[in-house]
């Protein structure tokens, strides 16, 4: 029980019962949609950036509880972070759920720090990156029109 | 209940080596069934015995060894055509599993067969195992899959499934028992009807032979599949159970060893039935373990064993509707012991979390059968399954852990 706990602290709970930038973008500069076969989590990730700076990010669809706070978590560390460090920080993340040594270069996990009692539920590691992984691609979708403009 | 009462669960669990286990350091409450099943000693020791004392390879071999082999696997054989009542014993095809089983039914009875224009008739209902074979045959051939449509019960509808049956149809494959909501399906009469234009039918019974006595002969079905993992057997050990005059009629499905007369290079003479489908060296302590779970199943009795699981699911069922926020999926009039179910407020995904912490297996998910899910507009259930091993406390330990569960997300 005393795992379960750290898995489902309060702040987790309340994000999955009120999860914050719950909502589709009418004109995004960039959305992807990730899907997790395994427990049918499936979520759409929209993204307006400006000048290098993520201006707006949203969410919907549904998940676990694990997903959508962390989805919902996401959404309020992203905004106002350029683009490099939007990415610095889902690496850090990403880290530390799946790694037991620190990275150097690993950047503060801030309030998302709630969600690494994940790590010790290794089949629930999937639930907690997926909606970095579809901001990821949702980025990479912006990066690659711009590119080809 | 009368049935119920006079089994003898607790012997029955004390068989099982596994139930004695702490998970979490709760005892095990194991109610994933379905997906696959435990292993008494019985079928352990059956194991341990060939490989310490009987092994060898099969069917070559003038040695003692070899011959006791392949005669503990021809025992195996014979377990399992009185197990299904099948007519002989080389109607009885050793595969690795339903998902072979069914493969080589789609490659090597209906890919040959079938033309442009023809249809393949399934149900909404199957397992993936039951559904890509056939859309693969299919896209090879240029025929149609055709799908029955189920109701919001979760029963399939049979006044589409004789619309859709017609002299287009080259063959109709059914789940005897669901996966994903445990309906139990009419198959005898689904035969029937096929029968009457002519159409050969396939029975998946992976989920039917742990819970439901089975007679292929009366059923008269052509292709019968099942898998051991889920019937207290071996896992990557199944069973194709096919007409002798289909299987007589249908090309080798793989080639190599053991399934020739002779070889040349001028040409090759296959082997009798059924080792003509059994290429290369089979699985040998699979088949074994078979046996042995069959033996022990038939020890107790396929009646007994579904009437102690329908009490189970009975009890469950009335215990999880009295659940606020609990929906059951799938409320067919004739189920097996199987309950999937959603909570209002909680995912499957933590369901499953929750439970595994307090000691209970259950499986969540789209248990392989996505359509399934697609037709409930849900992502996913939490399941639990039952098994001969079962006991109603083991229900009321699932019902405490659902009720903390609520608690703790609301
Ligand atoms: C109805 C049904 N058919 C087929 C299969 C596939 O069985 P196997 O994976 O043993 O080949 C399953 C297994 O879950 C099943 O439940
Ligand atoms: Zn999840």
């Amino acid at each position: 029980m005393d795992n379960l706990r750290e898995l489902y602290q309060e702040v987790i709970l309340d994000h999955n019962k009120n999860p914050r930038n719950f909502r589709a973008m009418e004109n995004p500069d960039g959305f992807a949609h990730g899907a997790n076969p395994l427990c049918g989590d499936q979520i759409d990730v929209y993204l307006n950036l400006k000048d290098g700076v993520v201006e707006d990010v949203s969410f919907d669809g549904h998940g676990c509880a694990i997903c959508t706070s962390s989805a919902s978590m996401m959404t309020i560390e992203l905004k106002g972070k350029t683009e490099a460090e939007a990415l610095a920080l889902f690496e850090s993340f990403h880290h530390a759920l799946t790694d037991d040594e620190p990275h150097p270069n690993d950047v503060p996990l801030g309030k998302l720090k709630v969600l690494t009692g994940v790590k010790e539920f290794p089949v629930r590691v999937k639930c907690a990156t997926l909606a970095w992984h579809t901001f990821d691609a949702a980025l990479k979708k912006v990066q690659g029109d711009i590119s080809t403009e | 209940m009368s049935n119920t009462d006079q089994y003898d669960v607790a012997s029955i669990r004390n068989d099982f080596p596994i139930l004695g286990e702490k998970i979490h350091g709760k005892p095990l409450v194991y109610l994933d069934n379905a997906a696959s099943s435990q292993h008494p000693a019985q079928v352990i020791n059956a194991v341990k015995e060939l490989y310490e004392s009987g092994y060898s390879n099969i069917h070559r071999g003038v040695h003692q060894l070899s011959q006791d082999a392949t005669k503990a696997y021809e025992n195996g054989r014979s377990a399992v055509r009185g197990f299904i009542n099948a007519d002989c014993m080389h109607e009885v095809v050793f595969t690795s599993g339903t998902t072979e089983s069914i493969n080589l039914v789609a490659q090597s009875y209906a890919r040959p067969r079938l033309q442009k224009g023809d249809e393949i008739l399934i149900t909404h209902m199957e397992h993936h195992s039951n559904i890509v074979p056939w859309q693969i045959v299919c896209e090879q051939t240029g025929a149609e899959l055709k799908v029955v449509p189920i109701s919001d019960r979760g029963e399939l509808e049979m006044d589409r499934f004789a619309e859709l049956l017609n002299e287009r149809t080259a063959l109709v494959s059914v789940t005897q028992v669901s996966n994903a909501l445990g309906t139990v399906n009419p198959v005898a009469e689904i035969i029937e009807a096929a029968h009457a234009l002519g159409v050969p039918v396939l029975v998946d019974g992976a989920q039917a032979v742990p819970h439901i006595p089975v007679d292929v002969q009366a059923l008269d079905c052509d292709f019968y599949a099942f898998s051991g993992h889920k019937l207290y057997g071996p896992t990557g050990i199944g069973v194709l159970y096919g007409k002798e005059k289909l299987l007589n009629a249908m090309p080798p499905y793989q080639g190599g060893g053991d399934m020739i007369l002779s070889v040349s290079f001028d040409g090759t003479t296959y082997n009798t039935l059924p080792y003509k489908f059994e290429a290369g060296t089979p699985n040998i302590a699979g088949v074994v373990g078979l046996g042995a779970a069959i033996e022990y199943v038939q020890k107790t009795g396929l009646g007994a064993i579904a009437a102690h699981e329908y009490g189970l699911l009975e009890y469950a069922t009335s215990e999880l509707k009295q659940i606020d926020g609990l929906r059951i999926i799938g409320e067919a009039d004739h189920k097996a012991g199987l309950i999937s179910f959603v909570l209002d407020q909680v995912h499957p995904h933590d369901i499953g979390t929750m439970l595994d912490a307090e000691g209970v297996a259950i499986r969540t998910g789209h248990h392989c059968a996505q359509p399934v899910m697609e037709r409930y507009k849900i992502p996913a259930t939490a399941r639990a399954s039952f098994g001969m091993y079962n006991t109603l406390q083991e229900i009321d330990v699932l019902v405490e852990a659902i009720h903390k569960t609520i608690g703790m997300f609301s």
